[in-house]
């Protein structure tokens, strides 16, 4: 059974509501003890990554998150949350993936937010992203991104500059698109971290 | 590529859809939940639900609305008509709305905008203006293209932008309805003044249309009402075409 880490970072109606609909079961994680009842977690979020890593630290959490060694999967700023740092809000985030948040450089005709749907290419072979081709669309909507590195991008996206889609490392997974806003390819993601 | 998207809008009243719907077969038209469901199987890329509830209980209404369709549909979806304050996106984001449009309020009272981008982020925020000739300039409407305001519109949404709209939602009132295509002239003017994503609206007849939109203005969507209620462009369709005329566009 999945656990969402709430720390107050977004709403997360649209994500429980894909759970449901895919017959997935979830619980919520706001303590330590809590986190004890879940074989894998996913850590959502919304709004400003500075701001979510603060509200993160407020729960007393991050140590245990750090030490997990159960799959996790974090979306959208719950992924920028698993670097080292970001720009925005120049903020020292969680240091499980070395690499960085950044913000989108200005480029002629490329428009920030990055918002809709872009084409991801999954660069390694990984049970997340079985049964989704090559190249399919995933629903995006953000300002900073990760950069690509290539020990720890699993899938890259093309937008000013090649950054991650997605990352892994081990245990730790991260998407930066929306998976509950992706059509079936995000469902497909979801029912196959439930079974990672 | 970021692919153009194709966006129905659906006008909502009591939560039922009020213009006519004609096409496949839906076992309840007035359903929205049914009716959006149904775009997102045809590949609609994102779906906006305009409310005209006018009652005391249009809150309660919309977040009803919004929760229903947010339990069904795996894409993502706007909620407008209404939003006066805070309190109103705030309850509209936690039944699971992806982004809100707001119009007159806005209008009324810019500092909105600047409130709920701080409150809930830019990529929350759509601001929906409404425009029509006059005396040959583009003059920001209210009430449904009924009520001149005293704003230029090109001035107007290079105000929401700097004060944090996410989005802009452009209708041209005077194509809106006349199914002779949309107004590529100011789309293309307002896409290249601004830095944020424009959604074309007003005008939309045929494919031919879609097609000129995309590759005349460059705008990043583009929305209709009737032509997909009535079953006359089947997205699709459309979406194949576009791909012919090598525009980027989302496979299902």
């Amino acid at each position: 059974m999945i656990g969402i880490i709430r720390y107050g970072a977004g709403n997360i109606f649209s994500l429980t509501a894909t759970l449901d609909r895919l017959g997935i079961a979830y619980g919520m994680v706001y303590t330590e003890d809590d986190l004890e009842q879940y074989d894998r977690y996913i850590i959502p979020g919304v709004g400003h990554a500075g701001a979510a890593m603060q509200k993160l630290e407020h729960t007393g959490l991050v140590p245990q998150i750090k030490a997990l060694n159960k799959p996790t999967l974090g979306i959208c700023v719950g992924m920028q949350l698993l670097t080292a740092h970001s720009e925005e809000g120049d903020a020292e985030m969680l240091d499980i993936f070395p690499v960085k948040t950044l913000h989108f450089p200005q480029a002629e005709s490329f428009k920030v937010p990055h918002t809709g749907w872009n084409q991801v290419f999954a660069e390694k072979d990984n049970p997340l992203f079985a049964n989704i081709p090559v190249g399919s669309h995933f629903y995006f909507v953000h300002s900073y991104f990760i950069e690509y590195d290539e020990a720890y991008t699993l899938a890259s996206t093309n937008y000013i500059n090649k950054f991650s889609a997605s990352i892994w490392h081990n245990n730790f997974y991260g998407v930066q698109f929306h998976p509950e806003k992706s059509g079936t390819h995000g469902e497909t993601l979801l029912k196959n971290f439930s079974t990672i | 590529m970021l692919a153009k998207r194709i966006i129905p809008c659906l006008d909502v009243k009591d939560g039922r859809t009020v213009k006519g719907v004609n096409f496949v077969d839906l076992r309840d038209a007035g359903d929205p939940v049914e009716l959006a469901w149904n775009y997102s199987q045809q590949g609609a890329d994102e779906l906006v639900f305009l409310d005209i509830t006018a009652t005391v209980e249009r809150r309660k209404t919309m977040v009803e609305l919004v929760k229903a369709v947010a339990r069904q549909i795996n894409i993502p979806f706007t909620i407008g008509g209404g939003i006066n304050e805070i309190a109103d996106a705030d309850a509209l984001l936690n039944a699971g709305a992806d982004k809100i449009s707001i119009n007159s309020a806005a209008v009324r009272n810019p500092a909105l905008i600047d409130e709920l981008a701080n409150a809930f982020g830019v990529q929350f925020v759509i601001v929906a203006v409404d425009t029509r000739v006059m005396d040959g300039k583009n003059i920001v409407h209210l009430n449904g293209g009924r009520l001149p305001t005293e704003k230029q519109t090109l001035n107007w949404i290079l105000e929401a932008e700097s004060r944090g709209a996410g989005e802009i939602l452009l209708t041209s009132m005077d194509h809106d309805g006349t199914k002779a295509g949309f107004d590529n002239g100011l789309l293309k003017q307002v896409n290249s003044a601004v830095n944020i994503p424009v959604i074309a609206s007003g005008g939309a007849g045929s494919v031919q249309h879609f097609v000129d939109v995309f590759q005349q203005t460059n705008v990043d969507a583009a929305l209709a009402a009737s032509v997909f209620h009535y079953g006359e462009i089947l997205i699709p369709d459309l979406k194949r075409e576009l791909r012919t005329n090598n525009i980027e566009v989302r496979e299902v």
